[in-house]
Formats: structure tokens, C-alpha cells, sequence
């Protein structure tokens, strides 16, 4: 007989994560569960709609990263309208998705992993948050708030409204941009780039102060997916789907994002309501894969923007002798350098004139009846996969989030975390425990996590179950 | 012509033989809220909201089609028709399927002017969440059935304006709605000329443009008068239209 331990979210509504941790007749941990209760129901009520209206409804599913669906589902309307976008469309489009990185990281970041490294993880749940952090070093948070703005400033002044801008199309955008807006952005450049750098210092001496806990946060090795772009930098819009392994070997390269699902397949359990993404040829479980910034700054062979490459080169000597960081704690580290990127590769955008023309919408009508989209979300690679009637109504859609596809890891590195700092033989949970399990929960900045944390704290509720199922402990917060 | 003198809220006001009172009424700028009527169309009397007071009388009598008789007492705007107005709008949302948000129309739409005006903060109703049509099947539009308030100002566009006369109500009670020629896909209806008319004047997203985006549709329903104008009387005039 075996014991359960069950770690669930009490205070927030519908569809947020609970954890089950197994323990063995020897009350060791053998197996951690990670439930979550997602949105596939978007995909059943966008049925019957129209592809003009996907961008705008997509961008609902989530508050933090709507400019990712945006930009993906009007993808996907444009490989239905068969068309190739205005370069000024592509150009904004660019800047919408890394202005949404910028906002969606700085978030991670600032607001919700800075309160654990440094107020510490064991440091009152009261305070370990962004107001605790606003107590303990104000310039520093303002500074992490400001760079969000930053990036939701980008999105508002393009959609002409900060969350669910429906500004992208299929064909191209809605407006152009104007050049006392284009300056305006630009104003912002110095500052974000110098707040940036400060995330990276303080990071790099989380690193140390926690150089003994970090080996168990994670640490694993799997496949690592995301964009490349055509001759292999960092990438972010468009470009091929590489699939690395844990070791550095290029398992496959130069995949069209199109045919993505003849690569990955979705297998189904019946505790979570998320599917679990894997690489077909490796099957599943073993296919098992990891997306996002670690996946993107390992995969990559370099990052076109300076300050960022150099960045890249010390992420990547951390990895000793296999060029591959496994550890998901470098997650944060990964963000830092795709944020450092963000800004520099914007100031190029804003800068380029081709940013301003007024060419930016290609008209077409139903060409194709079945579409993907494809583009990399703060988080990781995204797919919109629509089917429609000749008249553009959807028959079918499909949407693979990144969260998802971290789901089998998000799974791993909560056993990995549970193993190492449940003693199951005491039948005690203490809340040094929980907030571990919640920050090895936090590399991967699962976008559930956004809206069950906006104190900086998940809600939990953990249950300690003894072999005949008889409660011995239980923890709620 | 006879001249008729009544009251409206207390003040005096003179009416042409034929005027109906909410045509007085907005001659004066009183505001009394509408959604099936549009100047230059029939008059319908479909949704109600045009509800007005009369001293003398339990009923209630839509502004839109009434016609002001000699001293009559006309009251536009009290607590009565306040919450009268408030519970068809909130009727009229329950047994749709209005998602704002995601809506062709949103920020220019009639129905949402409305729920502003009547100060709608919440549906005291069950929503019914009717199972509706949406046709996209004609090459440059698409009726889609689930934001459909029956006004009927399609109908009475295309048969009196345009004389294609596509749309008609079919159904009853609750399964009404609205359909092209013989229940068809509009795309097949022979007798649509295309003209858009019908798509202009809807005071909801039920009809668009496809391709519009969320948010994207504005419509503009003022040139009716301005064609009906022409029409009759032979008067290119487009001040009226352009003051709107
Ligand atoms: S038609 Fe108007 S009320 Fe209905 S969903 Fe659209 S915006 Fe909302
Ligand atoms: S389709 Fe539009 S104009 Fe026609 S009845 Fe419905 S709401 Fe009115
Ligand atoms: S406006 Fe008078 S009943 Fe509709």
C-alpha cells in the first residue's frame, strides 16, 4: 500500500494546477503528478466561428501572453488566405511578439520568482512577494515593473489597447505605425537594457547563493524543441523547428513548422485535462521534451544581437562538458538572455525604416482549407491548427501551448523536488517543502501559474495520506 | 394641416398631422431610447424600447408608432420606463449569445450603446445560450444568427429600400429568425443584389463583413434616410445625413 500526498490550489477558481506526490509502501517518493485543468475547451467553442475572428478569440485564453496567440492564429489565417505578408506587417508583427516576451518575462522575473531568491524560499509566505520585495529593495522592483510596462506599453500603442489587442489579422496587421509613436518607444530603450543587466547580476548571484539546491531543481535531460531561424540564431517568429537532445546531438533540423504533427503526437491521462506533447519517433513517455527559453538559448547557435550572444556564450559554460544546460532552474537565466535580446532586437526593429510604411494588410479570400501557425510564445513554441469550409467557417482547430508541451518535465522536476525534500517516513509537509515544489514549478513560468500568483504566492493545499488512506497531515496556505 | 399641441415631460410641444411622438420628440432633442426603428425605414414596433407613458392609460405605448393626439400628457422618462427598458435589454442579452469581447462589432455596436444607456451592470435572467446559425456562405458577408435581436430592420431594408426583399422572419416565439428567400444559404439566394444594405443598418454583429476582425465592423445607417429622401422627393440633400 502506498500513501498520497496532495498539494491543490483552495483559493482560486476554476482550472489551476493541484499535486499529488506518491509515496511507495516504504514511504519513499516514487511518482509526482502535476494536475491541471486547462482551456481545451477553447478549441471546442471556436468550432463554427469564422478565421477572422480566431486571432481575437484565441487572444483570450490567456491574460499574460495574448499577443502570442494573436500573432499565431493570425498565422494560420495567412497560410489559409495563401498569402505572404507586406514586410511591414511581418516587421510589426515581430516587434508585437517580442514586446509580449519582454512584458511576459519581466513578469516571471521580477514579480514572481525574485520574491524566493531573494527573500529566500523558506522566507515568510506573508511577504514573499512582490510587496516584500518592494519593502526590501524598492528601486529594484520598480525598475522590473517599469521594464513590464515597457513591453505592454509596445503592445498597447500597436493594438491600441494593452490586453487582447485583436490588432493582428490574417494577411498582415491592422494599423500602421506612426512616427511619433515609433519614437516614443525608442525613448524606452536605455533604460529597459540597463534594468535588464541588473536582472542578469542579481541572478548570477542567486546562482551562487543556492549553488547547493540548484542541482535538484530539475535536473534532467530531455529533448529540447523551438524556432531556429533559417541559418540557425535565436528565433522568435518564424524560421525551422529544431529538436536537440540532452547531450547536444541534433536529433532533427529544418523541420517546417507545417508538419509539425507528423513529428509530435498528444497522448492523454486520465488525471490531468493538459495533454502531454511527445516526440513521436521516441514515443511516449520517452519522447518527453522541454520548450521555452531553456529549449531556445540551448538550441540555438548563436543570437544576433551583441549583448545577448555574449550572454549566451556564459549560459552555455555552465553546462560543462555537454554543451547542453539540462538543469530547468537555468530557465531563469535563459529568460534573462531572451529579455537582454528582446530589447536589443526591438531598438533594431524600431530603427529599421521599413517599420513605418503603410503597406500592411494582404486581402485574399479562403485558399486552402487547413492552416498552422506557428510562433514562439514567451513560454515556448505555440501551433494553431485550424480547419476550415470553404467560407472560412472553422471545422476544427487545434492548439498546442507551451505549456503543455513542458507538461511530462513540469511532471519530472516536481518528482525530482519531492524526492528530494519529502521525507515521507515523518508524515510531516513542511512549508519549506511547498515553496520548493512551487518554485521547481516556476522555471518553467507556467502560464496557470500567472493567475493563481498575483501575490507572488500559490495557493496550495496539501494533503499527507497514510497507507489505508487515513489523512496524517495537511497543510493549506 | 392640422396642427396637434401636447405635452412631453412637462413642456408644450406641436406635432403635424402623422408625426409620431418619438419623431417629436427627437425634433427637440428629447432622448428616448430606439433599436428597431431607423428613420427613413417603415416603422415596426418590434423591440419596445421606444416605451413612453401616457396620462390616462396602465399601458405603455412605443413612441416609434404612437401618434400624439390634442393635450395629450406623454412622460418619457420615468421610473417605470427606466426599469421597463433595463429588463428588455437584459432580455434581449440573455436570450442571445452576445460575447462582447470577441465581437465584429464591439465598441460600435447598438445593442452594447444601449446596455451604457440603461445602465446594464448585470443579466438578472438565465442566459439561454440558444444554439444558433451563422452563414457565411454569401462571397462578401455573413448573418450570424446568435447576435440577431429581430429588429427586422434587414427585412425592411432590402424589401423597401433595396426591393430585393431577401430576408424574412421565419419561426415563433422563441425560434424565430431570420432567414434569406426560402430558408437557404444566403450565398445561393438568387434575389440578393449584394447591395450591403441590409448589412449596414443591422444595429448588432448578426450581419458583417467578411474579413472583419474583432472589433473591426463600424456600421453606418444614416445614409437610408438620405436614399429614401432622394427617392421621394427628389431632394439630393445630405446635411441631415452628415450631422449625424
Ligand atoms: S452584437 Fe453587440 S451586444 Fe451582441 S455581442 Fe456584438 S457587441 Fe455585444
Ligand atoms: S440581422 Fe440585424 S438587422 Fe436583421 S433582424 Fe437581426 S439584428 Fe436586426
Ligand atoms: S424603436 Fe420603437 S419599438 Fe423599437
Amino acid at each position: 500500500m502506498s500513501k498520497m500526498i496532495t498539494i491543490s490550489p483552495v483559493t482560486r477558481i476554476e482550472g489551476h494546477a493541484k499535486i499529488t506526490i506518491q509515496l511507495d509502501d516504504k514511504n519513499d517518493v516514487i511518482d509526482a503528478r502535476f494536475h491541471v485543468n486547462e482551456f481545451r475547451g477553447f478549441e471546442k467553442f471556436t468550432e463554427g466561428r469564422l478565421l477572422w475572428e480566431m486571432p481575437g478569440i484565441t487572444s483570450r485564453i490567456c491574460g499574460i501572453c495574448p499577443a502570442s496567440h494573436l500573432v499565431t492564429s493570425a498565422k494560420a489565417g495567412d497560410d489559409i488566405l495563401a498569402v505572404e505578408i507586406p514586410e511591414t506587417a511581418e516587421k510589426l508583427r515581430r516587434l508585437l511578439t517580442l514586446a509580449q516576451w519582454l512584458q511576459s518575462h519581466a513578469l516571471s522575473f521580477f514579480h514572481l520568482s525574485a520574491p524566493d531568491f531573494l527573500l529566500g524560499f523558506d522566507s515568510d509566505p506573508a511577504t514573499r512577494n512582490v510587496f516584500g520585495l518592494i519593502a526590501a529593495d524598492k528601486e529594484f522592483t520598480k525598475r522590473g515593473i517599469r521594464l513590464r510596462k515597457f513591453g505592454q506599453e509596445i503592445i498597447e500603442i500597436l493594438g491600441g489597447r494593452r490586453i487582447h489587442t485583436p490588432w493582428t489579422v490574417p494577411g498582415g496587421v491592422r494599423e500602421p505605425l506612426e512616427l511619433a509613436k515609433r519614437d516614443q518607444m525608442l525613448t524606452w530603450i536605455p533604460e529597459a537594457r540597463e534594468t535588464v543587466k541588473l536582472a542578469l547580476d542579481a541572478l548570477k548571484k542567486i546562482h551562487k547563493k543556492y549553488a547547493k539546491e540548484i542541482p535538484e531543481f530539475g535536473n534532467f535531460r530531455t529533448l529540447l524543441v523551438g524556432l531556429v531561424s533559417k541559418d540557425g540564431g535565436l528565433e522568435y517568429y518564424d524560421g525551422f523547428l529544431r529538436i536537440k537532445d540532452g547531450n547536444d546531438n541534433t536529433i532533427a533540423d529544418k523541420i517546417e513548422p507545417k508538419k509539425y504533427f507528423e513529428h509530435f503526437g498528444e497522448a492523454v491521462e486520465p488525471w490531468s485535462y493538459l495533454k502531454f506533447p511527445y516526440y513521436k519517433p521516441f514515443d511516449y513517455p520517452r519522447g518527453m521534451y522541454r520548450v521555452g527559453p531553456l529549449a531556445r538559448v540551448n538550441i540555438c547557435d548563436y543570437i544576433e544581437t551583441p549583448l545577448a550572444e555574449a550572454e549566451r556564450k556564459i549560459f552555455k559554460s555552465l553546462s560543462g562538458n555537454v554543451n547542453v544546460v539540462n538543469n530547468s532552474f537555468y530557465y531563469h537565466y535563459a529568460r534573462c538572455i531572451e529579455m537582454l535580446f528582446a530589447v536589443e532586437k526591438i531598438e533594431m526593429l524600431l530603427k529599421d525604416p521599413a517599420i513605418l510604411g503603410e503597406t500592411i494588410r494582404a486581402q485574399a479570400s479562403i485558399n486552402r482549407l487547413e492552416g498552422i501557425g506557428c510562433s514562439e510564445a514567451p513560454r515556448g513554441v505555440l501551433f494553431h491548427h485550424y480547419h476550415v469550409n470553404k467560407d472560412g467557417v472553422i471545422q476544427k482547430a487545434n492548439l498546442l501551448i507551451a505549456t503543455a508541451q513542458n507538461n511530462l518535465a513540469m511532471n519530472r522536476t516536481v518528482r525530482q523536488i519531492a524526492s528530494h525534500f519529502i521525507d515521507g517516513k515523518k508524515g510531516k509537509i513542511t512549508e519549506g517543502i511547498l515553496n520548493r515544489v512551487e518554485a521547481g514549478i516556476r522555471c518553467y513560468d507556467p502560464c496557470l501559474s500567472c493567475s493563481t500568483h498575483a501575490l507572488g504566492q500559490m495557493p496550495l493545499h496539501v494533503e499527507l495520506l497514510s497507507a489505508g488512506g487515513e489523512v496524517l497531515d495537511e497543510v493549506h496556505r | 394641416m392640422s396642427v396637434i399641441t401636447f405635452t412631453i415631460d412637462g413642456e408644450q410641444y406641436s406635432a403635424k398631422e402623422g408625426d409620431t411622438i418619438l419623431q417629436v420628440a427627437r425634433d427637440n432633442k428629447i432622448p428616448i431610447p430606439t433599436l428597431c426603428y431607423l428613420e427613413g425605414l417603415s416603422t415596426f414596433g418590434a423591440c419596445r424600447l421606444c416605451v413612453v407613458e401616457i396620462e390616462g392609460s396602465q399601458k405603455l405605448f412605443p413612441a416609434c408608432t404612437t401618434k400624439p393626439t390634442e393635450s395629450m400628457i406623454v412622460h418619457t422618462n420615468t421610473v417605470k420606463l427606466k426599469k421597463y427598458r433595463k429588463m428588455i435589454v437584459e432580455l434581449l442579452a440573455s436570450e442571445g449569445n452576445h460575447q462582447c469581447a470577441v465581437c465584429v462589432v464591439n465598441g460600435h455596436c447598438e445593442l452594447q450603446d444601449l446596455a451604457y444607456e440603461v445602465e446594464l451592470d448585470h443579466v438578472r435572467f438565465p442566459y439561454l445560450f440558444p444554439k444558433k446559425s451563422l452563414d457565411a456562405t454569401h462571397k462578401d458577408f455573413v448573418i450570424d444568427r446568435n447576435r440577431c435581436v429581430l429588429c427586422t430592420r434587414c427585412v425592411r431594408v432590402c424589401h423597401e429600400v433595396e426591393a430585393a426583399h431577401v430576408w424574412d422572419i421565419a419561426g415563433r416565439g422563441i425560434d424565430c429568425e431570420i432567414i434569406a428567400d426560402l430558408n437557404q444559404p444566403w450565398g445561393t439566394s438568387p434575389s440578393c443584389t449584394s447591395c450591403g444594405k441590409c448589412v449596414r443598418v443591422c444595429p448588432t454583429g448578426a450581419l458583417f463583413d467578411k474579413g472583419a476582425a474583432v472589433g473591426e465592423m463600424q456600421k453606418e445607417s444614416g445614409f437610408i434616410k438620405f436614399i429614401v429622401n432622394a427617392r421621394n422627393k427628389h431632394e439630393w440633400v445630405r446635411t441631415a445625413h452628415e450631422e449625424e
